[in-house]
């Protein structure tokens, strides 16, 4: 038990907290009971973006040492783990087994229990909802000291979906059996295309996603006018054995995710400013081919260019840096369209631009996707990041979306609550399972949750 | 808590109808919607007309009884405040008169019990709040003329300059443990202390404070002078010989 700092991916708010590395359900149960006034709340890889996994003056507790496989089923495509395992780890397991996870978010590096907590979503999002839609069932471990079996099924599915993008206020998930897909090989058919602006983009996403179960598109956020939005298009589907080259064939199951280094230091300045991310933007969009078809990817070219660089996020310097991510409604793209201009007319220039449409929602009350358009932005903090910020959230209130909760880092409970209508049920679950709030975040205490 | 952008939600004004703290607290309502703060000062027109100010400015305000001087009460006072304290500015001072400030034993009583003893009664209060939420900013408006106490206001430097080393203790100490301390170090301010004195060069406003400390906390800085320029200038002062210093017009 340690004293230890800890912030968020981004690098902002740090406090400090006592992180415990609990072995057994015991220690579990007993850090739940000897919980302080501050509580106790737990973490995994770190990979959320501001306060979620950090409880300051609290107890953390450190579950990634929970990273068992506890039961495979092949047959029925289902895998029982404990809730520490990295989704990357787990893919690594199950690929051989011709197994694929059915929702992976933009980093392999966050625990089974964060994807729940966060309820991720991956590209495939418009075809297969998020991580909550493919748990059969969890463990979870109440402030009352029972460990709960639920489902959505199940006696008590109001406590699941409460869970699912609950940001760990419900309880701690010890284990999850989680449905998976059958897959032929780890690669990828890829289509890239790039489009000169905005319209362009948002007219191809419409009409040419249902063609595939992976979307996503990556844009410009440094320039305006006529090449505002000019951005690239990368889709595709699941490789099937025949569609690849004969040598990749007998290694179309190996797990391809090279690292090729490290952000060693983290630098005494932010290395992402206006010049260097104008730069990257340019770069980006210019080694984009015009129109490609039917590229063979592996998972890292396709799915997480990020993963290649370990400890990228460093490179934002001592402040650090905000992500945001929101979505609107499909009928709200005026917002999204003034939200992109707004970006890229604010000065602050962002190298990470994702953006893409939702399919359907989760039953869940905190669950963040909902069909429409969704952006994420990484902008690093410097004056004048909190108006900019500020006027997208009243933009995304006013058209009736919201903010991502993995990636929030300053948002309001007041807007908090203008942005998930569902709030209270969430609550009221919340209140039930642990009425005496030993469940604490940074998080939950900056939104009152 | 203090968001990503470094706004607090929650702030302690300790000496809440100082000028300086006041524009603080303006300046975070500003960058904050909602902003709560406590304002812990004496009972009075002063206390209650900067309720009203902060209230108009959009602030969420609690006011809380605080004399500088009842240095035994400082530690309760800050423990009976429940909500985090993300943000404690120990804005409360007297500058006193110079010449009465060394001859006449009360007075400079007075100066010391407020400047130093209220100060480190309520810092160690303060602390011990941040080893319990293992977060938050003390913001110390200390003053340049601790840095090198002169012959017209010694007494006065005095108090600042163990106050400032308190502080700039206080920081590391609770370095470790969540808590940051930032040491303002303003020159003249034109402000209701210094109403009928004539001004310093490079003489400053509360404003100018304010804006130079959000930012300062913002950059998780530790010690400030304002404006900035008055660093080199105490540099200076710092290392010139006494029989020099001495023949100074300041």
């Amino acid at each position: 038990m340690t004293r230890t700092t800890l912030t968020g991916w981004g690098g902002t708010s740090p406090t400090v907290s006592q992180v415990e590395q609990p072995r057994h359900l015991d220690d579990l149960r007993s850090a739940i009971a000897q919980a302080g006034s501050r509580g106790v709340i737990t973490r995994g890889l770190g990979r959320s973006y501001g306060d979620p996994a950090q409880n300051a003056g609290g107890t953390v507790l450190d579950l990634t040492g929970w990273n068992g496989i506890l039961d495979v089923d092949t047959r029925a495509r289902s895998v029982r783990v404990q809730a520490g395992i990295s989704l990357d780890r787990l893919l690594r397991a199950m690929l051989p087994l011709g197994l694929w996870l059915p929702v992976v978010p933009g980093t392999r590096q966050v625990t089974v229990g964060g994807a729940i907590a966060a309820d991720v979503h991956g590209k495939n999002h418009h075809v297969d909802g998020s991580f909550g839609h493919h748990l059969l069932s969890i463990e979870l471990l109440v402030p009352s000291g029972d460990v709960l079996t639920l489902s959505p099924s199940g006696d008590d599915p109001e406590l699941f979906w409460a869970t699912v993008g609950g940001m760990g206020l419900t309880g701690i998930v010890l284990e999850a059996t989680i449905q998976l897909k059958r897959v032929q090989t780890s690669y990828f058919l890829v289509d890239t295309e790039r489009t000169p602006d905005l319209g362009t983009l948002l007219d191809r996403l419409v009409t040419g996603d249902a063609a595939y179960d992976y979307s996503v598109a990556w844009f410009d956020t440094s320039t305006t006018g006529s090449s505002l939005g000019r951005s690239v298009i990368t889709r595709g589907n699941s490789a099937r054995l025949d569609d690849l080259d004969p040598d990749l064939r007998s290694r179309a199951l190996e797990f391809a995710a090279p690292q090729r280094g490290r952000v060693p230091v983290r630098p005494p300045i932010s290395m992402v400013n206006r010049v260097s991310a104008k730069a990257f933007n340019a770069l980006w969009y210019a080694k984009a081919p015009r129109h490609r078809t039917g590229e063979v990817q592996d998972i890292t070219q396709f799915f997480h260019p990020l993963d290649v660089v370990g400890d990228w996020n460093r490179l934002y310097g001592p402040r650090g840096f905000c992500q945001y991510q929101f979505v609107v409604p499909d009928a709200e793209v005026a917002a999204f369209t003034e939200a992109v201009e707004r970006i890229a007319a604010s000065g602050h220039v962002s190298s990470l631009n994702v953006l893409k449409r939702f399919g359907e929602a989760s039953p869940a009350p905190l669950s963040f996707p909902v069909p429409g358009w969704t952006l994420a932005v990484d902008l690093p903090v410097r004056p004048g990041l909190g108006a900019l910020l500020d006027h997208l959230d009243a933009l995304v209130v006013e058209a009736g979306g919201r903010v991502y909760l993995a990636k929030d880092s300053r948002t309001t409970p007041t807007t908090l609550r203008q942005m998930y209508p569902r709030l209270d049920e969430f609550l009221a679950v919340r209140h039930r399972v642990d009425p005496h709030g030993v469940l604490r975040s940074d998080l939950s205490r900056r939104l009152d949750l | 808590m203090i968001n990503a952008l470094g706004n607090p939600q929650h702030v302690l004004l300790l000496g809440g109808t100082s000028d300086i703290a006041l524009a603080i607290a303006r300046r975070y309502a500003g960058l904050a919607p909602g902003l709560r703060v406590t304002l812990a000062a004496r009972p009075g027109e002063r206390r209650d007309a900067a309720v009203t100010e902060l209230t108009a400015a959009g602030c969420v305000v609690e006011a809380v009884d605080f004399d500088a001087v009842d240095t035994a009460a400082h530690r309760a006072i800050v423990e009976s405040i429940e909500d985090d304290i993300d943000i404690a500015v120990v804005a409360f001072g007297l500058l006193g008169d110079p010449e009465q400030a060394w001859t006449d034993v009360d007075a400079a009583r007075e100066l010391a019990e407020v400047n130093y003893v209220g100060a480190v009664t309520a810092g160690v209060a303060l602390g011990a709040r941040i080893r319990t939420q293992g977060h938050g900013v003390i913001v110390a408006l200390s003053s340049v003329a601790g840095e090198r106490p002169r012959r017209s206001n010694f007494v006065y430097g005095s108090t600042k300059a163990g106050m400032d080393a308190f502080y700039t203790g206080l920081g590391e100490a609770l370095r470790e443990l969540g808590g940051h301390v930032l040491v303002v170090r303003p020159g003249f301010v034109h402000s209701k202390m210094t109403t009928g004195l004539e001004a310093a060069p490079l003489a400053t406003t509360p404003e100018g404070v304010a804006e130079a400390v959000v930012e300062a906390v913002r950059d998780g800085k530790e010690q400030i002078w304002v404006p900035g320029t008055m660093r080199v200038v105490m540099s200076g002062l710092r290392h010139l010989p006494r029989t020099v210093f001495r023949r100074l017009p300041i």
